[in-house]
């Protein structure tokens, strides 16, 4: 007969539980439905040079990163270093999605910043953007030789984030051939 | 030195002069072509803005938000269907564009959940009520009758002689 007595103990410690873990999650992070799709067919401008384009077709045969970024978006600037460094290591080529920014500004950022993209598509109106469900920047998407997105990371890469889940994801994906 | 009084209506007027219409920076499409208001204003308002995740993105002002009515809108005025456009926005955004949410594995929970959680409720609700009537009778005995009146009488004496 006891026993019911612990009934309200249970109940709570089953919701504590359940708060807490909810309480470690950001609801900013939504699994993205790109993940495991090939990358969304687009063809734009490139940042660097107006006269050539950057599209679809330029991120098929290797493994690459995906980076969407702007020169108004605060955390970017936070993220750069990490991918200054890692575009410096050699392990990947970085791509960049310039996301709803002014040429003039994104250039004279790559300038003063030092710049890790191997090329960045200029995504003037966002449209691009849309294609690729982007809602926050920055976001990374890594994909694979076949053009096939494998993860999405929402936010800026922190060095735990490179470590611990591009690093290992990128390694693999080179690995199978 | 004399004070200046504003008349009522006067001050009311002039305040609500300086109230800024909030939905003033939305973007105005035109509704003459094959795209109706109402239908516009239907879809988007059961679309969530991902910015500000609490806000349809007919309410909201984030940037993004303007770009996906632009799109909402465009689609719709090159003739796709209601649902042709959800499931444009669904593709690239996930479920959680969507205020409504299907019913598939991953969202049991949360249709049926709730029912779920009444059903024990009323459960319980029932279990004591019926455990409670069983344990008290309505009825008094003769010996419980005389305690009660003692008791109440006690204290109503007791009352008084305060």
């Amino acid at each position: 007969m006891k026993a019911r007595y612990l009934i309200p103990l249970a109940i709570f410690l089953g919701m504590a539980v359940f708060l807490a873990i909810g309480l470690t999650l950001d609801p900013k992070k939504m699994p993205s439905p790109l993940v495991g799709k090939p990358v969304p067919q687009f063809n734009l401008t490139r940042l660097e040079d107006p006269q050539a384009t950057f599209g679809s077709e330029d991120l098929k045969g290797q493994v690459s990163l995906m980076n969407v970024w702007a020169t108004w978006c605060v955390s970017c600037r936070a993220e750069h270093r990490i991918l200054v460094a890692l575009a410096k290591s050699g392990k990947v080529p970085i791509y960049g999605l310039n996301y709803k920014d002014r040429r003039p500004d994104a250039q004279r950022w790559l300038q003063q910043l030092g710049n890790p993209y191997a090329a960045n598509a200029f995504d003037a109106d966002g449209r691009v953007g849309i294609e690729w469900g982007v809602y926050g920047t920055p976001e990374t998407f890594v994909i694979d030789r076949q053009g096939i997105i494998r993860d999405k990371i929402i936010g800026p890469i922190t060095p735990e984030i490179l470590s611990q889940r591009l690093l290992p994801l990128i390694e693999q994906l080179q690995g199978n051939t | 030195m004399k004070k200046i009084r504003i008349p009522p209506l006067l001050l009311l007027l002039w305040l609500l002069g300086t109230a800024v219409p909030c939905a003033a920076d939305m973007e105005s499409y035109d509704f003459s072509g094959p795209v109706s208001e109402q239908r516009y204003k239907d879809l988007v308002g059961e679309l969530r803005c991902l910015v500000c995740q609490n806000e349809s993105l007919l309410a909201s002002q984030a940037e993004l938000a303007g770009d996906l009515r632009k799109e909402v809108y465009e689609l719709m005025a090159s003739g796709k269907s209601d649902q042709e456009v959800v499931d444009f926005l669904v593709a690239r955004y996930g479920d959680f564009v969507l205020y409504n949410p299907p019913i598939r594995p991953a969202t049991y929970a949360l249709w049926i959940g709730p029912f779920i959680l009444l059903l024990i409720a009323v459960l319980i609700l029932y279990r004591t009520i019926s455990r409670r009537n069983r344990r008290t009778g309505t009825e008094l005995s003769e010996a419980e009758r005389a305690r009660v009146a003692a008791l109440l009488g006690e204290s109503a004496s007791e009352k008084d002689s305060r």
